[in-house]
């Protein structure tokens, strides 16, 4: 009874903090600049269902997709056995869907099997990270707390993974000495493997460590599901909406300002009337994450920081700054710091701080091809490239920053219509030389 | 020696109208390698009697370098003026010889009024050959290796693939891939409005890095489907001293090869 009580407590608390966290989260998300993303349902649905739940992007990396499917699967579908344990945590009964008979079995069994795949996955995932070192783990974003929190991951979910084996094991001891309240049900073919080690165990032992493992088990889970949204972790969780907000239109579209458009309306056409005025001062392009669109800043909450968009990146591969991979962790960094603001102050307070020039440098803006290799590479639909060129719309348009040559290439296609120096009444020479 | 190449006016003043504009774009108009290129293509289009017109010295930059860098009013005052010229023209159809005229024309230009059913060259190349208006002649790439390089803008960008590998089979040669091609092809560092500037510090160009990976499959032609690649690739070829044994053209420029054009 006490038992239960204190279950129902941790677990309330666990749920009311996570959902504070992640309304925190949606509040941040919401700062940005509204988009249209709910035309094509269908087609969204299907997006969804193929990049997140079938994961289609991973294959290209055949080894690394084996593993985190894995996982993946663990997750899902160990799912159902959280379920039951809340319920038995609540009410105080012990293994409740034993009621299903072999059907249970089959479940149970399943899960061991999941866990001790899922072990093996977390542990060739640490080798990657720690011992082979592979190179996209290791790049210059790659400072201490992004492989810490990789690594945490990786390790708690070994050691969750471990208790609810063990559990397990201690369990089906009990279940065969009849000790009450243990009723025999499940199949165990992993955890009977190990649990003839611990028979030597008085009955009150076993007991014990079967309760502090069924304890830990939970309360990992649910400490870990409130890591989740501090962590590159929260993928989990955001990989589902993003991929349902994708961009559905051509990569090599960008968008268009229709701002701007009002603005060459008039100067190709002074006789048109101008639009009022609007209260809000309006900015070409983005300095801070406010001028992102909420997609944009989904993104940034959505990134596992895998770094498949810097290791494809044409300019990251020949040595330059830019590391699409970094601007997803700088522009969730500066929100999350727009938020922590605005949950001291109430409203934003300016920090003298701006995603620009104090995260992102306009050197690593500047080497972009726009080839789209990065958001094509995006396991999960990300789109590093449009916040790239908002960034590049403010410093050009706003700062007048651009890199000299560019200037150059600007006069000369407004002078002569062609980013060379060439007289526009040379343009049909091409079909006279030969 | 001149082309015979009509433009908009041309039909108009004939009381004609040609069944598709051929935009050539400001690299294809005025780089010298480059205008090589826009001659194969209008060639083939002449030995395939396609009804085309250009709109010569009327058309003006579409704006793709000025977009790229961020230059947003530059782009849309290019598009504006293109927008009217093909309007008032009542253009419905146009090829593009450049894959970043290409994207912008389908892609940019339909949100400021100007909505045209937009192809590739390579895309008209294969639906001529598919309706049997062009046979290429085999022979002259017999047992040769061409390694195709993806276009940013075509590929990846607008989803185009297959145009051009169809193109490329038809001639009597073997068509290989690079190690990273289609979606995971690498650019060849010109797009964003790069080629109009110094790259910023770092180890390598990207262009060498992409020759370089190329090269592995020692072809004897790099094709390509896009001026400013072509540019970027042939450099590439140049700094690895490599211009004896592979040469890189365009697939319009195969093709021009293969017919005796």
């Amino acid at each position: 009874m006490i038992q239960a009580i204190i279950f129902t407590v941790i677990l309330a608390a666990g749920i009311y903090f996570f959902a504070r966290n992640v309304g925190r989260i949606r509040r941040n998300i919401l700062l940005g600049k509204p988009l249209d993303r709910n035309d094509q349902p269908a087609k969204r649905w299907k997006t969804m269902l193929r990049v997140a739940f079938g994961q289609s992007k991973m294959t290209v990396r055949p080894i690394p997709a084996f593993f985190h499917f894995i996982i993946y699967a663990g997750f899902l579908i160990i799912n159902i056995e959280i379920l039951e344990i809340m319920i038995d945590g609540v009410a105080g009964t012990h293994r409740v869907f034993s009621f299903l008979g072999p059907l249970y079995d089959f479940l149970i069994a399943g899960f061991e099997v999941l866990a001790l795949l899922t072990i093996v996955a977390c542990v060739v995932f640490l080798a990657r990270r720690n011992i082979l070192k592979l190179k996209r783990f290791w790049s210059r974003e790659m400072t201490s707390w992004p492989r810490s929190d990789a690594n945490i991951i990786l390790f708690t979910e070994i050691v969750l993974m471990t208790m609810f084996l063990t559990m397990n094991a201690s369990d089906q001891l009990l279940q065969l000495r009849g000790v009450e309240h243990y009723k025999v049900a499940g199949a165990f073919p992993i955890s009977s493997m190990y649990a003839p080690l611990l028979d030597g165990m008085s009955t009150d032992g076993l007991m014990g460590l079967e309760r502090f493992c069924w304890w830990g088990h939970i309360i990992g889970i649910i400490a870990f599901l409130n890591y989740l949204p501090y962590s590159k972790h929260f993928h989990i969780i955001m990989a589902f909406p993003n991929t349902y907000y994708s961009n559905l239109k051509p990569k090599g579209e960008f968008t268009n300002l229709e701002s701007v458009t009002q603005e060459v309306k008039l100067m190709l056409d002074p006789s048109l009337t101008p639009p009022p005025p609007s209260d809000t001062p309006m900015r070409f392009g983005a300095k801070d994450v406010q001028d992102l669109t909420w997609k944009q800043l989904m993104d940034s909450y959505t990134c596992t920081e895998c770094g498949r968009c810097t290791s494809v990146c044409p300019a990251n591969i020949t040595g330059k700054l830019l590391s699409p991979r970094k601007i997803m962790m700088d522009t969730r960094d500066r929100l999350a710091e727009v938020g922590s603001n605005i949950d001291k102050n109430g409203t934003f307070k300016d920090d003298g701080k701006t995603l620009l020039n104090d995260y992102i440098k306009p050197e690593e803006l500047w080497a972009c091809t726009t080839c789209n290799a990065c958001t094509e590479a995006c396991p999960v639909n990300i789109d590093p490239l449009s916040i790239i060129i908002d960034m590049r719309r403010y410093l050009v348009m706003e700062q007048s920053e651009a890199p000299a040559e560019w200037n150059g290439m600007f006069s000369k296609i407004e002078n002569n219509q062609a980013p060379w120096q060439f007289s526009p009444a040379d343009r049909f020479n091409w079909k006279n030389e030969e | 020696m001149t082309l015979k190449v009509r433009t908009v006016q041309d039909f108009i003043s004939n009381g004609e109208s040609p069944e598709i504009l051929f935009w050539v774009g400001c690299a294809s108009s005025f780089d010298q390698r480059a205008q090589k290129i826009t001659r194969a293509i209008a060639k083939i289009l002449n030995s395939c009697n396609v009804s085309f017109a250009v709109l010569g010295t009327e058309e003006v930059c579409n704006g793709d370098p000025a977009k790229r860098a961020g230059n947003e009013f530059l782009f849309q005052m290019q598009a504006l003026m293109n927008i009217q010229t093909l309007n008032g023209y009542g253009i419905t159809k146009i090829v593009t010889g450049c894959p970043h005229c290409f994207n912008t024309l389908k892609n940019e230009y339909p949100q400021l009024g100007g909505t045209y059913q937009v192809i590739h060259h390579s895309m008209l190349l294969q639906q001529l050959i598919n309706e049997g208006k062009l046979t290429i002649q085999g022979g002259k790439f017999l047992g040769k290796k061409i390694v195709f390089h993806d276009p940013c803008y075509l590929g990846r960008g607008n989803d185009v693939y297959e145009a051009p590998r169809d193109v490329i089979k038809k001639l009597d040669a073997e068509l290989f891939e690079a190690k990273r091609h289609k979606a995971n092809a690498l650019c060849c560092g010109a797009g964003g409005a790069q080629i109009f500037k110094e790259s910023e510090p770092g180890n390598k160009e990207i262009n060498v890095d992409r020759t370089e990976e190329i090269l592995e499959s020692k072809p004897d032609y790099i094709a390509v489907g896009c001026p400013f690649c072509n540019t970027m690739l042939s450099d590439g070829v140049k700094t690895l001293n490599k211009e004896d044994s592979v040469k890189v053209l365009d697939i319009a420029e195969l093709i021009e090869k293969a017919n005796d054009l």
